[in-house]
């Protein structure tokens, strides 16, 4: 805009630069348009999903009605379809795999970014952005020949021996259940949330460690309390696409959480969870109204993750506001 | 953030590079030959990936292209008029030929059976499960090894006190259509409270995804039961007990056995395919047994089209039913390739 200003106020013939054709020709109406095409075409897509889901759904909304979120009998053979154990077993993965791999890559990413010699730390890097990119399905076969055997001996009968008395670990021991598929969710979400953190702690200008040092705090306070606040938004963010992938994650899940529909408070038991569900029975639906409640659980999976996304919104919103100056 | 970015621009390449790598246009289309689409079952996949691609070497003009993307899927494509033909371990409902612009014709093609597998520790004698056994374990009635129903069945064989881990198929599948439709037959309580389905509401157990799934889980568990695809225990190996049939019996699921089960319903063999031939009658028939069919539209608009897939089913009743054996498929008796035969003109 500067350029094209100072090109007009210079003399008469200049001003031509104005026309269409030559922004166009100057790439920045090009960059504009091309630019707001992508854009859109985003909100596009998500348009069409939700009106795809929407639209399809519709004989089973129009059966069950709330019914669908409120009920929990799964009966394809009788036509019968309440969403709840699904949702329940969504979530409860999901907060599983949080629970353990926010610590964990918390913790780590610290490591790497402040404590680790930078050799070190790139290596280690390095490796970790591999295991981002491994397909969910070896997870899931690790997971069955690994950690299912594992899980239901020794460790599963262990936790039930020792905190037995709280009921997430009691009942009896199969190895599959939700807390198989919250382990395998939170290795296979864990590096997300290391490399993001990793950055973003990496961000933090050395002049907030140097005035924490020099006001007399040790290296773990200045780290603690001076740079892990101040990527605060970066490390929160690194959070929320764990939590995406956990909560759309289908394969890895399907193969060790037990596929039964059924809300449990143990850990231990098999459960079942919403993506688990759409692809194990969408090939084999004939019944209409089997396809349409997998759709609507489909649209069920969406809203859940738009309101998961706002409520976590909200509380950045909300930290941010009370926390320090920085955005 | 860097980082993230630089990881949406790989993904961004990658995708690019794959959709680049796939080509627009399949060479056989522009050969100008004949392309049939088919779509259904994966239970035969193996026999009809083999039929078709043996059938294009006899016959280079004609390729049949076959997605294995299960019964309900090829049922609904065919509905919706995107294949040339379906592929189904479940025969078509009365309700959905209904929905059907123009005629289903049901065309039997092999046989599969479903066996009942197990892990018992110490126990290496093979067990004989009875209907009333496998009923009472799949809705949960009897929960331990030892109990009556199958201490009686198994005289000599020490069955251990421990509890039974039930596992089952949790995606849709014939295999479980199968299953719960024999139950269904010899179980009054099992038909009122489960039904049968390629998904019901399992009243007890555990679900695994895939034959494999359900194998994995039972080799691996200590006191599971589940129960697979013969095929795929044959070929894996796989311990799996006897059923004691109609008769009275106590019979091995092999391949003269199911095709024995077809035979025995052969007779009375209805005009439309459209059969079960769960616990049938005889000696020697195994009792959880089924067809999977090929769904043919009644009408063929197209002459070059209908003599290419009715010439398809001259071969597979003749020529294509002598390759089932090296797959281990079951193959059909001569009473129902007899019938067939004749079937095949009903496509104009």
């Amino acid at each position: 805009m500067a350029v094209s200003a100072a090109l007009s106020e210079s003399g008469a013939p200049e001003r031509t630069a104005d026309t269409l054709l030559a922004r166009l020709r100057t790439g920045d109406e090009a960059a504009h348009l091309l630019t707001l095409g992508f854009a859109a075409s985003i909100l596009l897509i998500a348009g069409l999903l939700v009106w795809e889901l929407f639209s399809n759904s519709v004989d089973a909304r129009r059966k069950f009605g709330l019914d669908f979120l409120l009920t929990s009998k799964w009966d394809p053979v009788a036509g019968q379809f309440g969403a709840l154990p699904f949702i329940y077993g969504t979530l409860i993965t999901s907060v599983v795999a949080l629970v353990l791999s926010v610590p964990l890559g918390l913790g780590a990413a610290i490591f790497l970014s402040e404590l680790a010699p930078p050799r070190i730390s790139d290596a280690l890097t390095f490796i970790i952005e591999l295991l981002a990119a491994v397909p969910s399905v070896i997870y899931g076969l690790l997971a069955v020949f690994a950690l299912v055997p594992l899980l239901r001996d020794p460790i599963q009968p262990f936790l039930g021996r020792v905190f037995g008395f709280v009921p997430i670990f009691q009942g009896p021991s199969y190895g599959v259940g939700f807390l198989a598929a919250g382990i395998i969710l939170a290795i296979m979400v864990v590096p997300f949330i290391i490399s993001i953190s990793r950055e973003s702690l990496l961000a933090v200008p050395t002049e907030q460690r140097e005035a924490a040092l020099a006001l007399g705090a040790t290296r773990w306070e200045s780290t603690w309390h001076v740079v892990v606040p101040y990527a605060r938004l970066g490390i929160i963010g690194s959070i929320f696409l764990a939590l995406a992938r956990a909560l759309g994650e289908t394969m890895a899940v399907t193969m060790v959480i037990g596929n039964t529909p059924q809300i449990a408070a143990s850990l231990f038991a098999p459960g079942y969870t919403i993506p688990a569900v759409i692809a194990n029975e969408f090939t084999e639906a004939t019944s209409d109204i089997h396809l349409s409640a997998l759709i609507e659980l489909g649209l069920v999976l969406f809203l859940l993750t738009i309101v998961i996304n706002a409520f976590a919104r909200l509380m950045v919103l909300a930290t941010t506001k009370r926390g320090t100056t920085h955005p | 953030m860097k980082k993230q970015k630089r990881l949406v621009a790989g993904s961004v390449l990658a995708m690019g590079l794959l959709a680049w790598s796939l080509p627009t246009m399949s060479p056989a289309e522009a050969a100008g030959t004949i392309l049939i689409n088919g779509a259904g079952a994966t239970f035969p996949f193996p026999i009809y990936a083999k039929w078709f691609s043996e059938y294009h070497r006899l016959h280079p003009d004609i390729q049949i292209n076959y997605q294995s993307i299960g019964s309900g899927g090829g049922i609904r494509q065919l509905l919706a008029g995107t294949v040339d033909f379906g592929a189904s371990d479940v025969p078509m409902t009365d309700e959905q030929l209904k929905q059907s612009k123009t005629k289903v014709l049901h065309f039997p093609t092999v046989l599969g059976a479903v066996v009942p597998t197990y892990n018992l520790p110490g126990v290496s004698k093979e067990l004989k499960f009875t209907p009333e056994a496998l009923a009472a374990i799949q809705l949960g009635t009897v929960k331990k090894w030892n109990d009556d129903v199958l201490a009686k069945a198994n005289k000599g064989v020490k069955l251990p006190a421990n509890e039974i881990v039930s596992v089952h198929r949790s995606e849709g599948s014939g295999t479980t259509f199968v299953w719960t439709d024999y139950l269904s037959r010899v179980s009054p309580e099992w038909k009122a409270k489960v039904g049968s389905g390629a998904s019901v509401n399992w009243p007890t157990g555990i679900g695994a995804k895939g034959n494999e799934g359900v194998a994995g889980f039972v080799q691996q568990t200590p006191y599971s039961f589940g129960y697979v695809e013969l095929i795929y225990a044959v070929q894996n190996k796989m311990a799996y007990g006897s059923v004691r049939n109609s008769s009275g019996t106590d019979v091995k699921a092999d391949l003269a056995s199911v095709t024995a089960a077809a035979a025995a319903v052969a007779k009375n063999m209805p005009d439309d395919f459209r059969v079960s031939i769960t616990n049938p009658p005889g000696k020697d028939a195994y009792p959880i047994a089924s067809f999977t069919w090929l769904l043919i539209p009644g009408t063929i608009g197209d002459p070059v089209r209908k003599s290419a897939i009715t010439g398809f089913l001259q071969w597979m009743l003749a020529d294509g039913q002598k390759m089932t054996g090296a797959l281990s498929y079951a193959p059909l008796p001569k009473e129902v390739v007899m019938k067939e035969t004749g079937a095949i003109s009903r496509i104009q």
